[in-house]
């Protein structure tokens, strides 16, 4: 990495536990109800659409799992025993402002978890179908419905068409920021940086004025046209570039993402649903039925709790003609089973058909393997520029 | 009176350190030390004495010696390779035939799978437990009270391969000390110890998909019990170079070399 300017509207994404605290004071004055989400499965218009704001909850990072440790077993992925040890211990700012939870049935360590964690606080949990058969379509269409029922009960408001189209488009708006924004990515020379990139991107669930984060964006892409112009990026020339996939990763988690962009490459994108997996994918705005219409969009997500989940496939061509990528990177949380398990027709997938180098790595939030897994990192760079 | 050279290449792992020293196309000095607590003081003592003009570090202290030696008069210039890099440069020397190389050193190990002209095609490398790692062997050696450098010709010694189950090191010392309790020869733990490595470095190769002539080097393969078990497992007459530990630090100095090629372009 070498030094550049940096864009000045990223100032505005870097400390989102403060911007939560300054929006969210007059909206719970004025009464209004909010709902915390874990997943990219949480259709965030229809909580909107009923009259709540939803925020992202925290379970990034390795600080309150010793304590999750004491209920859940150890064996089980990081990102499940962070999420579950700061409800369990109230250290979540988040977390401890909602009034209830948003959860799906997408994995078992997850569906069962939830199960404790509604001991804390109420969980309305969404039963996720795992493909996408027309049974598992109307399963899910009704699981909106039952939603939008649970949340009319809190807020005393109805979901309207004429209010979940709004929210639809508002959310249409973002993604397609959020894609411009990451589309710098496939530069030779981004003038953004990829941790910058993600802490944009993972920003998106915890600011609760969405026009304002929309318009961030906006004024950020409006930079970064003019770094690009200007030629500035924080990254040399013929640097490898790394497209990362596999299970989330944000600030807290980024150790993998970190010791990529140390080893000198460019993680050009986040195929992860951190990144771009809960971007990609617009709602239909002009279907007769928007219920439906967002029932579709959610479980069009790529997420390797689907059976098949050929999508994810797709959406890394798609990623892989778009940003040009020199390897790809398949970080599974340990004990995460989905993930880890479809790393093998990943690999297949990747080495054979598009001809690019393929790394898994396991590892969980603690820094204990930082020395080995840079070896691993550094000779798998070595492949691409050697 | 010091020992002066073009270039240097030294391995700093997690137990041992190894240097070459060349000038030319002549290797004209190798040495080694313990890693200690201690890395940079020992690689100091190492180099007490060597000139050069470029030298490459690899292993895992590969970072903490360029940081330290870097701008040194008496080195040159100091920078880092991976040790899969430095072990395919250094195998592919001594075997230009090599397909794979499989390495057992004190933390880790990897295998390498190679292309015709040497180039790394993949690589496995276990994670970051001590199974199927010398260390995982030095453990066992202590809790049988046998020195290490003897550790493969005392199971070597045993006459009956009893199945150690468990790969986790901590739990294997206990299984060996309930063996020792039911009053099973030392020799046929230790056998079954060297089985159980083995065995779970046989997976690796596989899933690296081993082809080709493979060279076994790193320390672990000064030990005879692994060796001979290795040729069983895989059924291939495997390539042992003289001296196995010293194949990382050998190709870092080969590239230390072509470094220096580049530099007098």
């Amino acid at each position: 990495m070498t030094e550049a300017s940096k864009a000045p509207t990223l100032a505005k994404f870097a400390s989102p536990v403060d911007r939560f605290h300054l929006e969210l004071e007059p909206l719970k004055e004025a009464g209004m109800k909010l709902a915390g989400i874990y997943c990219v499965f949480a259709p965030v218009e229809l909580v909107r659409a009923a009259g709540a704001v939803s925020v992202g909850l925290c379970g990034k990072k390795q600080a309150p799992i010793p304590e999750a440790e004491r209920v859940l077993p150890a064996n089980l992925c990081p990102l499940i025993k962070s999420s579950f040890g700061y409800a369990a211990t109230a250290t979540c700012p988040y977390f401890n402002a909602t009034d209830f939870i948003l959860a799906e049935t997408t994995c078992d360590g997850k569906k069962k978890m939830f199960e404790l964690m509604n001991s804390i606080k109420t969980v309305h949990m969404m039963r996720l179908p795992t493909d996408k058969s027309p049974e598992a379509q109307a399963l899910w269409l009704a699981e909106m419905r039952r939603l939008a029922a649970f949340l009319a009960e809190r807020t005393g408001q109805t979901v309207t068409d004429e209010a979940l189209r709004r929210e639809i488009a508002l959310q249409n708006r973002i993604r397609r920021a959020l894609l411009d924004v990451a589309a710098f990515m496939s530069e030779a020379r981004p003038p953004i940086s990829s941790l910058d990139l993600m802490g944009v991107c993972e920003s998106r669930t915890f600011v609760l004025d969405q026009e304002a984060y929309l318009n961030d964006l906006l004024a950020l892409r409006g930079e970064l046209e003019e770094l690009r112009a200007k030629g500035s990026s924080p990254y040399r020339q013929g640097a490898p570039r790394i497209l990362l996939t596999g299970t989330p990763v944000g600030r807290g988690s980024e150790k993998v993402l970190r010791l990529l962009e140390e080893a000198g490459a460019v993680v050009v994108v986040l195929e992860n649903c951190t990144g771009i997996k809960g971007v990609v994918g617009l709602t239909d705005e002009n279907a007769a039925d928007p219920f439906a219409a967002l029932a579709k969009r959610y479980l069009d997500t790529p997420c390797s709790c689907m059976s098949p989940n050929t999508g994810r496939f797709a959406l890394i061509d798609d990623l892989t003609r778009q940003f040009q990528p020199t390897g790809v990177v398949d970080l599974v949380w340990q004990a995460c089973h989905t993930y880890s398990v479809e790393s093998h027709s990943l690999s297949r997938h990747v080495t054979e058909d598009l001809g690019l180098p393929f790394l898994k790595i396991e590892t969980d939030y603690t820094e204990s393997d930082v020395e080995q897994l840079r070896t691993r990192i550094e000779a798998f760079l070595e492949l691409q520029t050697h | 009176m010091g020992i002066i050279g073009d270039v240097a290449g030294i391995d700093i792992g997690s137990r041992s350190i190894e240097l070459v020293v060349m000038r030319g196309a002549e290797v004209v000095h190798t040495a080694k030390a313990a890693t200690t607590f201690d890395p940079v003081g020992q690689c100091r003592a190492l180099l007490k004495d060597v000139f050069a003009t470029r030298v490459v570090a690899t292993g895992y202290g590969r970072k903490l010696f360029t940081e330290a030696f870097d701008g040194d008069a008496r080195l040159g210039r100091v920078s880092d390779i991976t040790e899969i890099q430095a072990y395919a440069l250094g195998v592919t020397r001594l075997f230009p035939q090599a397909r794979t190389i499989l390495d057992i050193g004190g933390q880790d190990s990897k295998v390498i799978s190679l292309g015709p002209n040497g180039r790394v095609l993949r690589f496995e490398m276990n994670d970051r437990c001590a199974a199927g790692t010398g260390k995982f062997l030095e453990i066992m050696a202590l809790s049988l009270q046998v020195p290490l450098t003897d550790f493969g010709a005392f199971a070597q010694s045993g006459d009956t391969r009893i199945p150690i189950n468990s790969m986790c090191t901590v739990f294997a010392e206990s299984e060996a000390t309930s063996l020792m309790a039911r009053g099973e020869k030392a020799q046929n733990i230790a056998l079954g110890i060297h089985l159980a490595i083995m065995q779970r470095i046989h997976s690796m190769l596989r899933r690296a998909g081993q082809d080709g002539p493979l060279v076994f080097a790193g320390g672990v393969a000064r030990n005879p019990c692994a060796v001979e078990l290795l040729r069983e497992i895989t059924g291939t007459q495997c390539l042992v170079p003289q001296d196995p530990d010293l194949a990382g630090a050998l190709g870092a100095c080969l590239h230390a070399q072509k470094l220096l090629e580049n530099d007098n372009d």
